[in-house]
């Protein structure tokens, strides 16, 4: 059942090699541009995964050949824009182009092509569709492309519905995104519903595959570390897709390989972001690399449409800000533009003439950003700084500290009660409930019984949910089973205690974030100046109050090549930790070349902007360079929509 | 110098205007078979690479007593299989690339058997092949398989490339065609397969799209017809017979010819074969009458056999194998590099050096001479390279050991000769005689060996069930593992498990024992193997030895071994395959016995209830209630409820949510849901009366609906039924009363009783409101704690100043401070900081 995803691989290659016969010559470069030292190491080049991607989908089109329909997941159509654009499509005889609306269509066209994530829904939706068109008579071929890969049971469906031999399926093995120089996303949001709440694992074997293109692109990693359940199934996946495919010894371009799951660290999710990057993620939500700014932003009645990356240069500047710095850096910039602009003034026409071929155009688009993003950080001050988001900060600080804890409380019931925000107040209770962790029973009930009065009875549902997945959970038994533990702990050996101590965490799985975050000094000490211009540590991501869990987590196990001097962390964590020396390279990897300073770290379930924010800094501070692989970039608010009921 | 070649012939012929071809005739086993009245009436089948030879005595008699016997032999006559016939008449016997028969019958099915006799699979020709009967049919060979051609009763070509691929072709018809063709012969060109057909003296290609007619170059005019036809090995040369007795030789895509040689026997021959070896720049064929045997060649003499008995001539790729009752010879053109060495007073380096060594044999000093000749040519780096090349085409292990020794020899007098091509050839020979072998009986040349390949040859051994020697080969040629030792190994176990007299204890241990460390051996197929053959408690204790779980899925699930499947996928980790297994088990048992076998299985239920979700409501339920899980039926109820538009059939839903729920011991979740049942009710009450829409909302924005159309007196009702706390609904009302600017009643609002959110909100919701006029009657209730805020919201710097100084909390002033404008309140600013400094002394 294994092998065809090798084959997968190895097709990927193969067309690549079809359509570009440069694509060769391409991978051979990758390693030419590192062999100069820098400081902070050269990155790969990971448009080479757009490329794969977008030759097997034209592949996969010229498998159905003549004129035809597109119709497109909704998600889909964000990604696929990146890869692919209307024109290319275009050449490639896709005549028109819908989205997947799950209602009956209207199309005249003799063939449909689907190009769908694989979700029994939507291929329900399909095989209705063709029968459909058979109780109507019409003939019409149809083909569904799935992405990143096809599921037995969406086949099962269109068994079941009897379709199975009209339509022909292929898949589209487009497994990574890259959204930015050191940021790739599967592009795959349901990834922390399905595995993490249901219970579904189907999506591991996609992270295994991600993660096994990548090196067979761009070669293998000397050392991988993990933690968590998912963490330790992707990796086995991947090892076993390693172990089929043909080993190929190649320079390593990674040096070292961080897997991760989300339910590791849930607070740092929760916490409203500060950094600007976050900040317009949490207010103007990005989307796939692009956010479109209103037109309280644009000072217009027009939206835009913006692309947050490297490539634009105001933005690259502030997006790890502190969102207290980058006003002050904005009008800096202004000045600095107006300085350039005003060089005209006492030019001569041949000075002008090469100001205006050599740098206006340049001037011209800065200054576009720069007023857009003027305009985004005013539509941000006038919302946070309004007293009520510096109350909400203040409140999730001294949630953190584990501080005043009762004012916090009443403030979340104000806050409830005050139908000030639906998302905002389970955030609330989420953190309260994970830095304490669980609630008294007495306050569950009664904030439980508030919410449901502000927002309605169906939120009991999402009350389970947020209970399963423990983010939101009553006090029951939980001191005594503590107590007893220690008590057992002193009577019998230290094996038994292991032993007990994972039935007992199976039986209530806490957070121990107070524990953990004395014992990993995450939150620094109260009362002390943080400089926020100057950061001094990953703090600074959420105004120095607060270093991201999985951050810490990260650059602990960098600093200490593994996970010893950690057991008392990762016992709180629930263990699962592991970590594991790469085959064929690790003798070589002593001398640091660049590609050894490189580490890859993968999200399960989502990261966020402040948590990539934090590993850059990170970098800066160890010259080394992180790459983020998640399987979709997240925040508080698309955390616990996903955990809402009221969509399914 | 006279070569000592036992049991082989030399017929040299000579002519005037050409050199002709050197022919040998080497004998290559007397035949072990014995046979009564020899190879007469028989239906003969012989595979070429020195295959197995197949009879079928007395196909022709159709009567039942007699049923004719179906024989299979080695090339050395030994028999492997015996079976008398029992199907259909037999129109001819072929064998496939991997030694399969295959038996055609008049009707169009063939069946097809492995070479120890054993049925495998039959298959038909197509119904119109079947309908009008063969009249006659070749099978051949093509770079995709084995194929059949077969000549219908209707005059029809039927064509199937490859038997293992059937794909039926019906070529055009043939003009003029009015009873059986002369001759036909199926040739592959333009990587199709063709039919070349002979009406009279008329030529015809048929393939898929035409019937083209063909005059081959130069045939001779006195033929009225054309009485024979055959194709070469490599399909690259035809050979035509007419009935004047010419033999034309040439191109097969008649282009060109090479020669044209009359025989001048003017009756039909029995057979006719192409007799040339690669390379070769002379044409010869071999044409067979009875007891007579004529090569021809480019020279118009012919060499004439006679032979004592009834033959079948088997074309080769480097000559033709004769196969009577009694004996097996190979007739091929003499190799080049031997005719080199042996021809009569031959000063060829090769031959002076064998010489050499024989003289050195026998301490002579003439052995000096000889090598000192070859030296003085330089040529003696060529001589050992002739040594060798002859040695691999002598089959004779006494000759190819006096030529290697003489290479032998004359490697000791060069200093840098590559030893690779002499080391291989050894290592080929050793191979090569030991399949010759009278009890293998595999004759192969050395040149059909190297275009066979050694992976061929070990399949042919398996197939002959020749696991020891073919594991003996791999290891000694050192073939990497997977493809050598692991395969033989993989198929000796595939044999091993079907051999019924052993236990399955003893069979799995001996299987076990001897691939135990073998590379890359799928346990899985040997388990299906046994499965097949009826021994599902072996092929389960096989799987066992399979390393990949997911390798023992499918299989399990074949063999109903279905908790044995399911925890092995779930152990494989690969969520599709579990998703498999259980659609499986779905399908397959009860729901009872599903449902228990998921309970067991806690990764495989959750998948199974994300597939519900979406498919089957209803089976989730099922599955909840098996469980006793009422907490999630009573969530499930909840959720049935919201999608539910019907206002009665919501609250059935909810009841049964609040059953579920108090069978769960969940009061909290009960007398919520109670409540929302009573809060549906009263909305649909107060829609009934007011006509305004409520159902569906939560009880917050009941009220607030409520409040804002001015229903006072019902929302209070709700406040005190559902025991809203105090300060929502102050909350409540206050936003209410300021929306609709109703500032006289907000003012009675506030005095009715002490605010329980104090009046800060008061102001700050005024002020929201833009009515500082009525923010500021608020203000001086606020508690002293939260003055300067509600003085600086309304506005007014003086009293927040004043607050602040009086409360001396330096954080406070600051406020105050951060908030003055330096121009307005220059005076206030100077009072603040004063103050200020006083507060931080303290």
């Amino acid at each position: 059942m294994q092998l065809p995803l090798v084959g997968v691989t190895v097709m990927l290659e193969r067309n690549v090699l079809q359509v570009y016969p440069a694509a060769e010559s391409v991978v051979g470069s990758l390693h030419m541009a590192h062999t100069e030292w820098r400081d902070a190491p050269e990155l790969p080049d990971f448009s080479l995964l757009k490329r794969l991607a977008r030759d097997q989908l034209i592949f996969l089109l010229e498998q159905l050949p003549g004129k035809k329909d597109l119709f497109i997941d909704a998600d889909l159509m964000s990604p696929l824009d990146r890869i692919a654009n209307v024109t290319i499509l275009k050449q490639h005889e896709v005549d028109k182009l819908y989205k997947v609306e799950l209602k009956p269509i209207v199309s005249s066209s003799d063939q449909l092509c689907f190009l769908i994530r694989p979700r029994i829904q939507t291929v329900k939706w399909i095989s209705d569709l063709v029968n459909a068109d058979k109780v109507a008579g019409r003939f019409r071929r149809y083909k569904i492309i799935f992405t990143p890969q096809k599921f037995y049971a969406c086949e099962t469906v269109l068994e079941e519905q009897g379709v199975y031999g009209d339509v022909t399926t292929d898949e589209w093995n487009f497994y990574i995104l890259p959204l930015d120089d050191d940021i790739l996303s599967l592009e795959l949001p349901e990834f922390f519903r399905d595995n993490f709440l249901e219970g579904d694992q189907r999506w591991v074997t996609t992270a295994g595959s991600a993660l096994h293109l990548l090196q067979s692109v761009y070669g293998s990693f000397s050392k991988v570390y993990g933690i968590g359940r998912c963490a330790k199934m992707v990796y086995e996946s991947w090892r076993e897709l390693m172990e089929e495919g043909e080993q190929r010894t190649r320079q390593p371009e990674f040096a070292k390989v961080f897997l991760v799951d989300r339910d590791v660290d849930f607070v740092t999710p929760l916490c409203s972001q500060v950094v600007y990057e976050g900040l317009v993620d949490d207010l103007f939500r990005i989307k796939c690399g692009s956010v479109e700014f209103g037109p309280d932003v644009t000072s217009s009645d027009k939206s835009i449409k913006v692309m947050l990356n490297s490539q634009d240069k105001v933005f690259s500047e502030i997006r790890n800000e502190h969102f207290s710095n980058v006003f002050g850096f904005l009008s800096q910039k202004a000045k600095n533009l107006q300085t350039a602009y005003d060089k005209r003034r006492g030019m001569d026409i041949q000075q002008m003439k090469a100001f205006v071929s050599d740098e206006l155009k340049g001037l011209k688009q800065e200054h576009r950003l720069l007023s857009l993003h003027i305009g985004a950080s005013e539509s941000m001050m006038k919302k946070k700084t309004k007293q009520d988001f510096q109350e909400l900060l203040k409140t999730e600080h001294s949630l953190l500290e584990g501080f005043e804890i009762r004012e916090c409380i009443t403030y979340i019931e104000e806050h409830i009660n005050r139908q000030v925000s639906m998302i905002d107040s389970l955030r609330l209770l989420c953190l309260l409930s994970i830095t304490e962790n669980g609630l008294l029973s007495k306050d569950y009930r009664s904030l439980k019984a508030q919410y449901l009065q502000s927002y309605g009875i169906k939120h009991l549902l999402t009350f389970a949910n947020l209970r399963q997945l423990g983010l939101l959970e009553e006090q029951q038994a939980g001191e005594t089973l503590t107590v007893m533990e220690s008590k057992v702990g002193k009577l019998v050996n230290d094996k038994t205690v292991g032993k007990l101590t994972d039935a007992f965490s199976s039986l209530a799985k806490k957070s121990n974030f107070r524990a953990l975050s004395k014992r990993l000094a995450l939150v620094p000490k109260s009362g002390e100046e943080y400089d926020l211009r100057v950061p001094r540590d990953m703090a600074y991501v959420f105004s120095g109050a607060y270093i991201p869990l999985s951050c810490k987590l990260i650059e602990q196990v960098l600093e200490r090549d593994g996970w010893t001097g950690l057991e008392e962390v990762t016992r709180m964590l629930n263990g699962q930790e592991f970590a594991v020396t790469g085959g064929s390279s690790s003798s070589e990897a002593r001398n640091k070349t660049d590609a050894q300073r490189i580490v890859l770290v993968m999200f399960l379930g989502g990261c966020t902007f402040s948590e990539i924010s934090a590993l850059r800094f990170l970098g800066k501070e160890r010259g080394c360079r992180f790459i983020v692989v998640t399987t979709a970039i997240t925040n508080s608010a698309r955390l616990l929509e996903a955990l809402l009921d009221n969509h399914a | 110098m006279t070569p000592a070649l036992s049991k082989s012939e030399r017929i040299v012929s000579r002519t005037n205007d050409y050199t002709c071809n050197e022919m040998r005739k080497i004998e290559l086993y007397e035949m072990g078979w014995n046979l009564k009245d020899g190879l007469r009436e028989c239906l003969v089948a012989a595979a070429p690479y020195g295959g197995p030879i197949s009879l079928l005595k007395g196909h022709n008699r159709r009567s039942p007593s007699a049923r004719p016997q179906l024989e299979i032999y080695s090339s050395s006559g030994l028999p492997l299989a015996s079976f008398p016939w029992k199907s259909g008449v037999v129109k001819q016997l072929g064998w496939t690339v991997s030694d399969d028969l295959l038996c055609v019958q008049e009707d169009g099915t063939v069946l097809v058997y492995d070479l120890l006799g054993g049925f495998k699979r039959h298959f038909s020709m197509g119904n119109e092949v079947s309908q009008s009967q063969v009249l006659e049919t070749k099978i051949f060979h093509s770079p995709y398989g084995t194929g059949v051609a077969i000549l219908t009763g209707a005059l029809r070509f039927t064509l199937a490339t490859n038997i293992d691929d059937i794909k039926l072709r019906r070529l055009p018809e043939v003009p003029g065609l009015q009873g059986a063709p002369s001759c036909w012969a199926v040739l592959t060109q333009d990587r199709q397969s063709k039919v070349l057909v002979a009406n009279g003296s008329h030529l015809f290609i048929l393939d898929n799209t035409a019937c083209t007619p063909v005059t081959p170059p130069g045939l001779s005019p006195q033929a009225s017809s054309i009485v024979h036809m055959c194709v070469s090995f490599s399909y690259k040369y035809l050979a035509l017979l007419t009935d004047s007795g010419h033999v034309w030789m040439g191109t097969s895509n008649l282009k060109e010819k090479l020669s044209e040689v009359d025989t001048k026997i003017k009756t039909p021959p029995k057979q006719m074969a192409w007799c040339r070896r690669p390379k070769s720049q002379q044409p010869s064929a071999v044409v067979m009458w009875d007891g007579l045997l004529i090569v021809v060649g480019e020279c118009k003499e012919t060499i004439q056999y006679h032979l004592d008995d009834d033959s079948i001539l088997v074309p080769e790729l480097d000559g033709v194998r004769i196969i009577s009752g009694t004996h097996h010879e190979l007739l091929q053109e003499v190799p080049g590099a031997c005719e080199e060495i042996f021809k009569i007073a031959s000063m060829a380096p090769g031959a002076l050096l064998l010489e050499a060594h024989k003289e050195y044999e026998k301490e002579s000093q003439k052995a000096d001479e000889y090598l000192r000749e070859i030296k003085e040519q330089s040529l003696l780096s060529e001589a050992v390279r002739q040594c060798v090349e002859a040695a691999g085409h002598e089959h004779e292990p006494e000759t190819q050991k006096t030529l290697l020794r003489a290479a032998s020899f004359g490697k000791c007098f060069l200093s840098n000769f590559p030893p690779e091509q002499f080391v291989s050839m050894c290592r080929d020979l050793r191979v090569l005689n030991a399949v010759r072998d009278y009890t293998v009986g595999i004759p192969l040349t050395h040149t059909q060996f190297k275009q066979m390949t050694v992976q061929v040859l070990i399949d042919r051994l398996v197939y002959r069930k020749l696991y020891p020697l073919a594991i003996e080969i791999c290891r000694y040629l050192k073939t990497p593992e997977y493809q050598g030792v692991s395969r033989v190994l993989k198929h000796w176990a595939c044999y091993k498990v079907q051999q019924k007299e052993e236990s399955d204890e003893v069979i799995a241990k001996a299987v076990s024992v001897k691939l135990a460390d073998a590379a890359g051996i799928f346990y899985s197929e040997i388990a299906t193997k046994a499965y097949e053959s009826g021994r599902t408690e072996l092929a389960i204790k096989l799987l066992e030895f399979e390393p990949r779980s997911g390798e023992q899925v499918p299989l399990l699930l074949k063999m109903k071994k279905s908790p044995l499947a399911l925890s092995k996928a779930i152990e494989s980790g690969d969520t599709d395959l579990v998703y498999t297994v259980v659609m499986y088990l779905k399908n397959e048992l009860n729901r009872g016995d599903f449902f228990m076998m998921l309970r067991n299985q806690p990764v495989a239920l959750s998948l199974y209830k994300q597939f519900c979700k979406h498919q089957e409501q209803d089976t989730l339920k099922d599955l909840f209630n098996q469980d006793d899980d009422h907490e999630e039926l009573g969530n499930l109820y909840v959720k049935a409820s919201y999608k539910e538009q019907r206002l009665e059939a919501r609250i059935a839903l909810l009841q049964s949510a609040v059953d579920e729920y108090y069978k769960a011991k969940n009061e909290f979740s009960a007398k919520t849901t109670e409540d929302e049942m009573r809060l549906l009710r009263f909305q649909r009450k107060l829609e009934e009366e007011k006509g305004e829409l409520l159902v569906g909302f939560s009880l917050h924005d009941t009220m607030t609906t409520l409040l804002s159309v001015g229903l006072h007196k019902h929302a209070e009702q709700l406040y005190k039924d559902f025991r809203v706390p105090d300060k929502r609904f102050w909350w409540l009302k206050l936003k209410s009363l300021a929306e609709k600017e109703d500032w006289e009643e907000l003012e009675k609002f506030g005095k009715s009783k002490k605010s329980p959110i104090g009046y800060l909100p008061f102001v700050e919701v005024c002020i929201k409101h833009h009515n500082k006029y009525e923010a500021k009657k608020y203000v001086s209730k606020v508690t002293p704690e939260q003055k300067v805020k509600a003085h600086l919201a309304v506005g007014d710097m003086e009293g927040a100043a004043e607050a602040a100084i009086e409360r001396r909390n330096e954080s406070e002033i600051s406020t105050v401070l951060s908030r003055c404008s330096a121009t307005t309140d220059h005076l206030l600013m100077e009072r603040l900081n004063r103050a200020k400094a006083t507060a931080v002394k303290k």
